[in-house]
C-alpha cells in the first residue's frame, strides 16, 4: 500500500498481477474433487437419498392403479384416491408457488441448501464421480496419472465400465421419469418389446442423453453457466444468511506449517488447499462468496480435519453468516427477519389455498352458459324462450346419471333435456337446454334462475348453477 | 480452455497494436466453436431434408418432400378418421333415426355448427336468428312456414324455397288495407272483429291463410294467428307487406324472400319418391349438388333442434 502511494503515476499492468491467479474454468479443465468423509458428508448423501423417491414413486399402487400418475393424455392427476382435472390446476400453481418460495425462504436463513443437497444436478453429478473416482483415481494427481497412462486393457475396461455405469444410471433415470406420466410397468414392457409410444422413446432419449451429459460432462459448469437459480442466490441472501464461509480473521495471514508444526506468527489456515481440492465445482472458498459456491460443506468437513490434525479448534471453515464473520454477533432471532416473515406469510398462503383445495375438492363440475345468439326468442303463443348449454362434468370414477331442473323462476319450464343423462368418469357432456315462460309471468328484461343437476344414483351429490333469464323491454 | 489465458503479458496476439493495445489470438471456447460448428451443419441437414432454394421453375424438394400443404392434408385426414365412424352411421341412418341417438344427436348438432355458419348464417343469423329488419326467417322459434318435422326441413333445403303473395296496392282501398292492418294486428293477440274476419274471407286473404288464419305449410303462408312475425308486427310494415306482397312480380318494392336450393338432384329423388316413382326418370341432368345428402341431413338435424324441433 505504502508503495503504491509513493508512485505517482502507478502501473495499470498491476491490476493484471493482482488477478493473475483469476481462474474462469469454463470447462476446459475437468474438475476432479477429492471425497473426504465427515459430517456434511453424511448430510449430502441423506439430502441425496430424497431422490429415491423419484425412483421408487411410479411403481407403487393403489387400489390396482398407479399411485400417483400424471395422466397426460387424460389430461388429470391421480393421486391415490383423488383424481385432479384441469379445472383443478391452481391448486398445482399454489404448489409451485410454495416451493418456490420455500426455495427462497431457505436460501435466505441456510444458503443454498437446495444445490448442496437435493439439486438433481449435484445429486447425480456426485454419483456420477464416485463411479469416476473409484475407477480412475480420487485425487486430481492420480486423475492425471490416469489419463496420461498408456493405453492397457486395465485403462481401457475402466474407461469402458465407467460409460457403461453412466449410461446405465441415465436410461434408468429416463425410464423412470418417463414412467410418472404412464402405466410404469406396461411402460418398461413396452421399452423391452419396443412397442413404447414416440412421446415414450423422445423423453427417454432426452433424458439419458441429458443426464449422460449433463452429469457425466458438464457437471459444475451447469451451476455456473446455465442455472438461472446460482445467479439469484446474491439477492436472497442478508447479513444474517448463514453459508459455509472462511474466517479470515482467524485464518490470515496463510502459511504453511514450519518444522511439522503450525507457524505461530502465522494464522491458523496452513493453506492446504484440502478445502480447494474437495470442492466439487474446483472454487477456493478463502476468497470468499462466490457464484460457484453451491455451499455443500465438503470444504468444511475438509478443513475440519485438517484442524484435527494440526491440534486446532474446529471451524475455520464453518456455516457463519456475515455478521458472525465480521461483527461477532449472533444471526437475529428470525421472526425479527422481513425477509423470512414475508416468505413465512406467503409459504402459508400457499398451503392453505393447496389445503382448502383438497378439503373443497368436488365430485362434479356444473356450468350453465347462456346463449346470446339470440339471447332470447319470442315463440307463437307468445312466450319467451332462452337457451343454454349445459356442461356437467364428472370427476368420479363412475359413471353418473344427471337429470336436470330448474327453480327460481315463476312460470318458467324446461324443454330439451327431458330424459337422464349418463355421464362417464371424466368426461363432460353438453347440453342444449330450452327454458320458455309465458310473456305475462315475466316481469323484469333480466331474471334470474337456478339450473340443478341431480345425481339419480347419488342423491347426495347435487350441484346448482345460477344463471339468467332475458326477455323483451 | 488450457490455451486460453486471460493474462495478456503472455498471450500470443496478430502482431497489431494501438495505442499500446494489442490485439491477442486468444480462441474462443472450444464448447462454443463446436456449438458453432454444429449449428453449420444442422442447417446443412436441413437444406438437404427440406424445401430450401429458389430456382427458377420452382424450389428444391427436399429429401422428405416435406410440404405445407401436405401436412394440412394429413392432418385433416387424421380428423375424417375420427370423424368416419360417426358420419358414415348418420349417412346410413335417417334423420329421425338419428334424432333418437343421443350420442350421434350430440356429434350432428356440434359437428353441424360450422357447417351452418358456413352456409346458413349469412341470412338466418349465428343461432338461427337473422338480423331484426333483415327479413329472413328466424330459425330459432317454433313457428315452421313449411313445416318442422325434420323431414320438411330436409325439403327445404333440398330445393329451397320462395315465397310469394300477391302486392294489393292495385286490388284494395285505403280503408281497406286499414282494415286488414288492424286485423292482421288483433289476431296476433285472438282479437278480430267478426267485420274484421268478414273482410278477410272477401278480398281472399284465406285462400293462402287459411280459414283459421294459421297459414297453409304446403304454401309456405305466414300464420297470421300467432305472435311470430314472418317479417315485422309493426302497422307500417305489415301494410308495406299488403300493399307490395312478396315476391310479386312487376312490383319493385315487394318482399324478397328467397331460398336457395342446396341440393336440386336429393329434391327431385325427394319428390319422385313421394309419387312412388323411380327417380332416374325425374332427373334431367342439370340438377346442382351444392351440400351433399349427408350435410343436409345433419344441417337439417341442426335447424331442428335450434327452436327444440316440432
Amino acid at each position: 500500500m505504502s508503495e503504491q502511494l509513493k508512485s505517482a503515476e502507478p502501473n495499470i499492468n498491476d491490476i493484471y498481477d493482482e488477478v493473475s491467479d483469476w481462474h474462469v474454468n469454463a470447462g476446459g479443465s475437468k474438475v476432479v474433487a477429492k471425497r473426504m468423509s465427515g459430517r456434511f458428508r453424511r448430510l449430502k448423501w441423506f439430502g441425496m437419498s430424497v431422490w429415491l423417491i423419484f425412483f421408487i414413486g411410479p411403481y407403487l399402487r393403489w387400489d390396482g392403479k398407479q399411485a400417483i400418475l400424471f395422466d397426460i393424455p387424460n389430461r388429470q392427476f391421480n393421486f391415490l384416491d383423488i383424481t385432479i382435472f384441469p379445472q383443478d390446476i391452481w391448486m398445482l400453481s399454489l404448489t409451485l408457488l410454495f416451493f418456490a418460495i420455500l426455495l427462497a425462504a431457505v436460501t435466505s436463513i441456510a444458503g443454498r441448501v437446495f444445490c448442496g443437497y437435493f439439486c438433481f444436478q449435484t445429486v447425480w453429478t456426485d454419483v456420477f464421480t464416485f463411479i469416476e473416482t473409484r475407477l480412475e483415481g480420487d485425487t486430481p494427481q492420480k486423475a492425471m496419472k490416469f489419463k496420461n497412462a498408456p493405453l492397457s486393457v486395465s485403462k481401457i475396461s475402466r474407461i469402458t465400465l465407467k460409460h457403461t455405469l453412466w449410461l446405465a444410471i441415465a436410461l434408468l433415470t429416463g425410464v423412470t421419469f418417463a414412467a410418472w406420466f404412464t402405466d410404469a410397468y406396461q411402460l418398461w414392457h413396452d421399452f423391452f418389446t419396443l412397442q413404447a409410444s414416440l412421446a415414450a422413446w423422445i423423453v427417454l432419449g432426452m433424458f439419458t442423453v441429458g443426464t449422460y451429459v449433463f452429469a457425466g460432462f458438464m457437471r459444475e459448469q451447469v451451476c455456473f453457466w446455465l442455472c438461472p437459480y446460482a445467479r439469484l442466490q446474491g439477492v436472497m441472501y442478508d447479513q444474517d444468511t448463514v453459508l459455509p464461509a472462511y474466517d479470515a480473521e482467524r485464518g490470515e495471514p496463510r502459511g504453511k506449517l514450519k518444522k511439522g508444526a503450525v507457524d505461530s506468527s502465522k494464522g491458523s489456515c496452513i493453506d492446504c488447499k484440502v478445502c480447494v481440492a474437495v470442492c466439487p465445482t474446483g472454487i477456493d472458498i478463502r476468497k470468499g462468496q462466490q457464484e460457484g459456491c453451491i455451499t455443500c460443506g465438503m470444504c468444511i468437513d475438509a478443513c475440519d480435519s485438517i484442524m484435527d490434525k494440526t491440534n486446532q479448534p474446529r471451524g475455520l471453515i464453518r456455516y457463519a453468516s456475515y455478521k458472525d464473520l465480521h461483527h461477532n454477533a449472533a444471526p437475529a432471532a428470525l421472526y425479527k427477519r422481513p425477509r423470512v416473515l414475508i416468505y413465512s406469510f406467503i409459504l402459508m398462503i400457499a398451503l392453505s389455498g393447496v389445503g382448502y383445495g383438497f378439503a373443497t375438492l368436488s365430485t362434479t363440475e356444473f356450468q350453465v352458459i347462456h346463449n346470446r345468439q339470440p339471447v332470447f326468442v319470442q315463440l307463437s303463443d307468445g312466450s319467451i324462450q332462452n337457451r343454454y348449454t349445459l356442461k356437467m362434468l364428472n370427476k368420479t370414477h363412475e359413471a353418473m346419471e344427471v337429470k336436470y331442473a330448474i327453480s327460481g323462476l315463476d312460470g318458467a319450464t324446461l324443454h330439451g333435456i327431458d330424459e337422464s343423462v349418463i355421464i362417464e368418469p371424466g368426461k363432460v357432456i353438453p347440453l342444449q337446454a330450452l327454458v320458455r315462460i309465458p310473456d305475462d309471468k315475466l316481469n323484469t328484461e333480466l331474471e334470474h334462475l337456478t339450473f340443478i343437476a341431480n345425481v339419480v344414483s347419488k342423491p347426495d351429490i347435487s350441484v346448482q348453477y345460477e344463471s339468467i333469464f332475458m326477455g323483451p323491454k | 480452455m488450457a490455451d486460453n489465458n486471460k493474462n495478456p503479458h503472455d498471450c500470443p496476439d496478430t502482431g497489431h497494436e494501438w495505442d499500446g493495445i494489442r490485439e491477442l489470438t486468444n480462441p474462443p471456447p472450444r464448447w462454443w466453436t463446436i456449438a458453432l460448428y454444429l449449428s453449420g451443419l444442422l442447417v446443412l441437414v436441413y437444406f438437404i431434408l427440406y424445401p430450401s432454394l429458389p430456382l427458377v421453375t420452382g424450389n428444391t424438394k427436399g429429401v422428405l418432400g416435406w410440404t405445407q400443404i401436405n401436412e394440412y392434408k394429413e392432418d385433416m385426414e387424421k380428423i375424417e378418421a375420427k370423424r368416419a365412424p360417426f358420419e358414415d352411421r348418420i349417412e346410413a341412418m335417417s334423420a329421425a333415426e338419428v334424432l333418437e341417438d343421443d350420442e350421434l344427436l350430440r356429434y350432428a348438432v356440434g359437428s353441424s355448427k360450422v357447417l351452418y355458419g358456413d352456409n346458413c348464417a349469412a341470412c338466418h343469423g349465428v343461432g338461427g336468428y337473422p338480423q331484426p329488419g333483415s327479413g329472413y326467417p328466424i330459425l330459432a322459434d317454433d313457428d315452421w312456414l313449411y313445416g318442422g318435422t325434420v323431414e320438411k326441413i330436409i325439403e327445404t333445403l333440398a330445393k329451397g324455397r320462395q315465397g310469394m303473395m300477391p302486392a294489393h296496392a292495385e286490388l284494395l282501398s285505403e280503408a281497406e288495407v286499414d282494415e286488414l292492418v288492424q286485423f292482421v294486428v288483433n289476431n296476433s293477440n285472438g282479437e278480430a272483429t267478426e267485420a274484421q274476419w268478414k273482410l278477410y274471407n272477401e278480398k281472399g286473404c284465406v285462400a293462402c291463410h287459411g280459414a283459421d288464419a294459421k297459414g297453409i305449410q304446403q304454401l309456405g303462408s305466414a300464420n297470421l294467428a300467432d305472435k311470430v312475425w314472418r317479417f315485422s308486427g309493426e302497422p307500417d310494415e305489415i301494410r308495406h307487406t299488403i300493399l307490395h306482397g312478396v315476391n310479386a312480380a312487376n312490383d319493385p318494392q315487394t318482399r324478397i324472400a328467397v331460398m336457395p336450393a342446396w341440393n336440386e338432384k336429393l329434391a327431385v329423388r325427394l319428390e319422385a319418391e313421394e309419387y312412388g316413382d323411380d327417380p332416374e326418370e325425374y332427373y334431367e341432368g342439370d340438377e346442382t349438388e351444392r351440400l351433399s345428402e349427408t350435410e343436409i341431413k345433419k344441417l337439417a338435424i341442426y335447424v331442428h333442434q335450434l327452436g327444440g324441433g316440432e
